[in-house]
């Protein structure tokens, strides 16, 4: 960058023989940021060992000085100062002593604030504290954000013209439709496990049949409405966190609210009804292909024809069992859709929380999804469904 | 010591077929404040970009500090990027990162100062742009439009580099924020022998504190020089820019 080549600052300390009291130091070279290197050390040293005595500070040889090399003198000169030590400065330069007045007017002060030991002691605590009233705050929030989506709800039920089909349309085109390539991969995947590992438990007994039970079953009432709706939350949860999350940022949702638009109407409302149509849909789509992949592996691992398969899933597999899994579907789009758009709206200004929001979104959706079906599990037992 | 730090010389810049420059040729002196004046979309910021080595231009040929840009080595590249200070339009702060990290930054990386000091540095320059010491500790998200500028600035000036770019260093700023950023500005240039080149509308800062500067219109520079330079030219460009209700006020009040 420098044109001319920088040397090294050098700091030389000379006692003087005469005068047992006087140290003469004198520095070279360009006192600059890059060339600083050990002097702060040696004049530390210097400094911290000189005591009540006069030190006189030859600069006439220095080259550039900039505000390092310069804070680097005023640090020295105030502990030298403490040390009781008189200062003299010799071969100053106008530009130098320029430089000196204006970082000696912005100057920090050091005033050492450390925590006390007792307040140490109590920070865990103080954080445990503050963590649980955020959390309770954030519960306060998304209760207050259901609460209002779901008054928009009644509102779009009433005046069923204010209901933005556009969106909802286009919504379900992007969670649902473009969904299905990698819905289609993970229930025949999902499928092809559940007959492996049937086929060589069964095998064993020469149960061949019954693999159709168990895939018809475990697909339609759990794998499936389970694994799409992970799917789900994490393809269109975290998008709706993101798109939600960049418009605040954008301050477009603000600009929305100001032209009287309301977000939740515009922009949650259709997300949600959206979800909550595609993902039964999917749910169903999710099952055909499941148990497809499992017709297709017990053929191929147990001689089971298709004729004999399809056979005996129409006499286990009653209508019920459809309808219990794509039942749950429209509660774990409602948990996703909400928590992802809850979520977005919590982005604050700075583009690091769009990231961190999205993932909170994802795991909440998915912990949320899970312990739902879990509760669904425990409901339709007790009721003997 | 050679007293021209940038060149410019027959800049061509294309985005597709849209044209933004074609033929740019300005040079930028040692130790002045050089402005680069035109209307929204005639190509300022793309040319302050290009110098900075973030665009490359079609053809043409830039030279700084001696080193040609198009040719220049990664080395001489990083020592370049080092020592510069650059303050963009929005501030660009690390949104991760707190004032006082994003100003210390460079020096953490590129020097071997001891911590205390550059903790030190880092208050200094936070003070000299005019912002509470409190301000460092927060993450820019938490600055209002002003403190972003004055923290960006802050950083920029980190490294007390003998190179200085302000992408509308004023815009966003009030008066009083405006005036005193331009003397902190005249003052260092004048203690630490910086250069700096500014892209900017604001009138004031152009009577105040610019020393040359070019007005880019017509996909060239259509003026270049000193102020007084730049009113005697009779393109109408210039005209419409001093000529209007803004312009005449300053003339009329004088320098």
């Amino acid at each position: 960058m420098q044109s001319t080549r920088l040397q090294k600052a050098t700091i030389e300390s000379l006692q003087s023989k005469d005068e047992a009291e006087t140290l003469r130091l004198r520095c070279s070279g360009d006192w600059t940021i890059d060339t600083l290197h050990d002097a702060p050390d040696a004049l530390n040293k210097i400094a911290n060992t000189s005591r009540n005595i006069s030190i006189v500070w030859d600069v006439s040889d220095t080259g550039r000085v900039d505000s390092a090399g310069m804070l680097l003198f005023i640090r020295t000169s105030a502990l030298l100062k403490k040390n009781n030590c008189s200062l003299q400065v010799v071969g100053t330069t106008s530009e130098q002593e320029k430089l000196y007045a204006l970082l000696q007017k912005y100057s920090p002060e050091h005033s050492e604030l450390k925590p006390a030991f007792f307040s140490r002691l109590v920070t865990p605590f103080d954080r445990i504290g503050r963590n649980f009233i955020a959390f309770l705050a954030n519960l306060r929030d998304f209760l207050a954000f259901t609460g209002e989506n779901f008054v928009n709800l009644l509102h779009a039920i009433v005046q069923p013209r204010s209901i933005r089909y556009n969106a909802i349309v286009k919504n379900i085109e992007e969670a649902g439709v473009r969904a299905l390539p990698i819905v289609t991969l993970t229930s025949f995947l999902i499928g092809v496990v559940i007959a492996y590992q049937g086929a060589v438990q069964l095998e064993k007994f020469g149960a061949n049949i019954f693999i159709v039970d168990m895939i018809a079953l475990s697909v339609t009432r759990e794998l499936s409405p389970l694994i799409t709706a992970i799917v789900v939350a994490g393809r269109t949860g975290s998008s709706y966190t993101a798109q939600l999350g960049v418009m605040k940022i954008t301050e477009e949702i603000d600009a929305m609210r100001t032209m009287g638009f309301d977000p939740h109407r515009f922009l949650v409302l259709p997300r949600i009804i959206a979800l909550i149509i595609a993902l039964p849909l999917m749910i169903f789509f999710a099952d055909i292909i499941g148990i497809g992949a499992g017709m297709f592996i017990s053929h191929v691992h147990l001689n089971l024809s298709y004729p004999e398969f399809i056979h005996r899933l129409q006499n286990v597999l009653t209508v019920k069992h459809v309808w219990v899994g794509i039942g749950k579907g429209p509660f774990f789009a409602w948990l996703i859709a909400t928590v992802g758009c809850f979520h977005g709206f919590q982005v604050s200004k700075n583009t690091e929380s769009i990231g961190r929001y999205t993932t909170i979104s994802v795991v909440n959706a998915i912990f949320l999804v899970i312990a739902c079906d879990a509760l669904f599990s425990v409901f339709f037992t007790e009721l003997g469904i | 010591m050679n007293d021209t730090i940038i060149t410019v010389s027959d800049l061509v810049t294309r985005f597709g077929d849209n044209v933004i420059h074609e033929g740019v040729n300005l040079t930028v002196r040692r130790g002045e404040i050089y402005g680069l004046l035109g209307g929204s979309g005639s190509g300022k910021s793309t040319l302050l970009k290009q110098i900075i080595m973030l665009l490359r231009p079609a053809s043409g040929k830039i030279t700084l500090l001696g080193h040609d840009l198009m040719t220049i080595s990664r080395k001489d590249a990083a020592s370049l990027r080092h020592h510069w200070g650059v303050l963009f339009q929005g501030g660009a702060l690390y949104s991760s990162l707190t004032v006082a990290q994003n100003v210390g930054i460079k020096l953490r990386e590129y020097t071997d100062l001891p911590e205390d000091m550059i903790e030190d540095l880092i208050q200094m320059k936070i003070s000299m742009v005019g912002l509470p010491p409190t301000a460092a500790a927060l993450y820019p998200a938490e600055l209002s439009g002003g403190m972003t500028k004055r923290a960006a600035l802050a950083r920029a000036l980190a490294m007390d580099p003998q190179l200085l770019f302000l992408d509308e260093p004023t815009s966003g700023l009030d008066p009083i924020g405006a005036e005193a950023f331009d003397k902190l500005l005249i003052e260092l240039r004048d203690i630490l022998s910086l250069t700096v080149v500014m892209v900017t509308h604001d009138l004031d800062t152009i009577w105040t504190i610019v020393d040359r500067f070019a007005v880019l219109g017509d996909k060239k520079v259509i003026a270049e020089g000193t102020l007084h330079e730049v009113l005697q030219t009779p393109h109408p460009i210039v005209g419409q820019f001093f000529g209007g209700p803004r312009g005449q006020i300053r003339s009329r009040d004088g320098k």
